[in-house]
């Protein structure tokens, strides 16, 4: 099994690098995460992180791409519920790379 | 003997067959999708009801919970933990699944 | 069913798309299954209803706790199906009442439609997918 190493203990992760105990996450995890992408967290990243662990806790569910933004654009307003403000912040995709950082699933409808 | 019943009664007659053939005195355990046949206000709960007395009903608490269903379970049905299952096992001289 | 999918795509028009579902949320695994294919064909964006019959309904129930059972709690979900722009949702009037279920049983809102009802929207759909 792939392994992530985050503050010297090592944390299980599927092969396209999702955390496979959604209840190990913490803070530093989505960090390194990142870092291994090459992107830093900024508040605006952690604004949709945080979003998206709410959203999973509501409804059991990784939001598809489509389903994010119009639900982020519901909470956080149009200027981010757009798809060109989420790619920014999320070039690989915002469902697939910020629903990773966020410890989820995959999004479903995401093929 | 223990019989356990674990399909719904609405797709198959699992309970309807254990009934027919179950000895007068069993003890008659609804787990997994069994459960539903513990309902109140169904078309079933008449037929468990009559079985009732002939038998004594258990369901599991787990299964119970997981479907929603705990707070309209059949007064008389003995609501039972994953203990009380394995207990029931140990009491009776054996146990049928009807699958 | 595969082949179902790509007559649904072809040529761009919208068709008219019912998912049947009949069976409890638990014992088996077609209800997750059945609501996975409807989530992910949400994206499709065709004209989707979905019918509850049989112990279907029990999918809705509110209140499961699957706690103790150690599996997971898919009912939430079914909230979420409004967001994927599946808001027709309807649930077997006979299937109900045979199972002492209510309108207020159920953890989204539905509307309850007699077995002659739905069968002339079945008649009406492009598409009827089974689970």
């Amino acid at each position: 099994m792939a392994t992530i190493n985050v503050a010297g203990k090592d944390i299980a992760v599927d092969e396209e690098g999702y955390l496979e105990d959604r209840n190990e996450w913490n803070e530093e995890i989505a960090a390194e995460m990142a870092k291994l992408d090459d992107c830093e967290l900024t508040d605006s990243h952690w604004e949709v992180i945080n979003f998206l662990r709410e959203y999973y806790d509501e409804y059991q569910i990784a939001p598809a791409v489509r389903v994010l933004t119009k639900a982020i654009g519901k909470k956080l307003g149009k200027d981010k519920g757009n798809s060109k403000y989420l790619y920014e912040l999320f070039p690989y995709g915002p469902a697939k790379q910020a629903c990773k950082y966020a410890g989820l699933p995959k999004p479903t409808g995401c093929v | 003997m223990l019989h356990t019943i674990n399909k719904s009664p609405y797709t198959k007659n699992s309970l309807d067959t254990c009934l027919r053939m179950a000895k007068e005195g069993s003890a008659i355990l609804l787990i997994e999708d069994g459960v539903y046949a513990a309902l109140t206000g169904s078309e079933i709960t008449s037929t468990v009801e009559t079985a009732m007395k002939k038998h004594t009903f258990y369901a599991l608490s787990a299964d119970l919970e997981a479907r929603g269903i705990q707070d309209r379970v059949i007064d008389g049905i003995k609501v039972v933990d994953y203990a009380g299952f394995v207990d029931l096992a140990a009491e009776n001289s054996g146990v049928q699944s009807w699958l | 069913m595969a082949d179902e999918m790509d007559e649904m795509m072809e040529g761009g028009e919208i068709k008219k798309l019912m998912y049947m579902t009949r069976t409890a949320p638990y014992g088996t695994v077609y209800a997750l299954e059945a609501l996975e294919v409807v989530l992910i064909g949400a994206a499709f964006e065709q004209d989707v209803c979905m019918v509850f019959a049989d112990d279907g309904l029990f999918q809705l129930k509110k209140g499961q706790n699957t706690e103790a059972t150690g599996m997971k709690n898919f009912s939430p979900t079914y909230r979420a199906l409004e967001m994927y722009d599946v808001e027709k949702l309807y649930v077997e009037k006979e299937s109900m009442d045979a199972r002492g279920m209510t309108e207020d049983d159920f953890i989204v809102d539905v509307e309850v439609k007699t077995s002659d009802e739905l069968t002339s929207m079945m008649e009406d759909m492009d598409i009827v997918l089974n689970f």
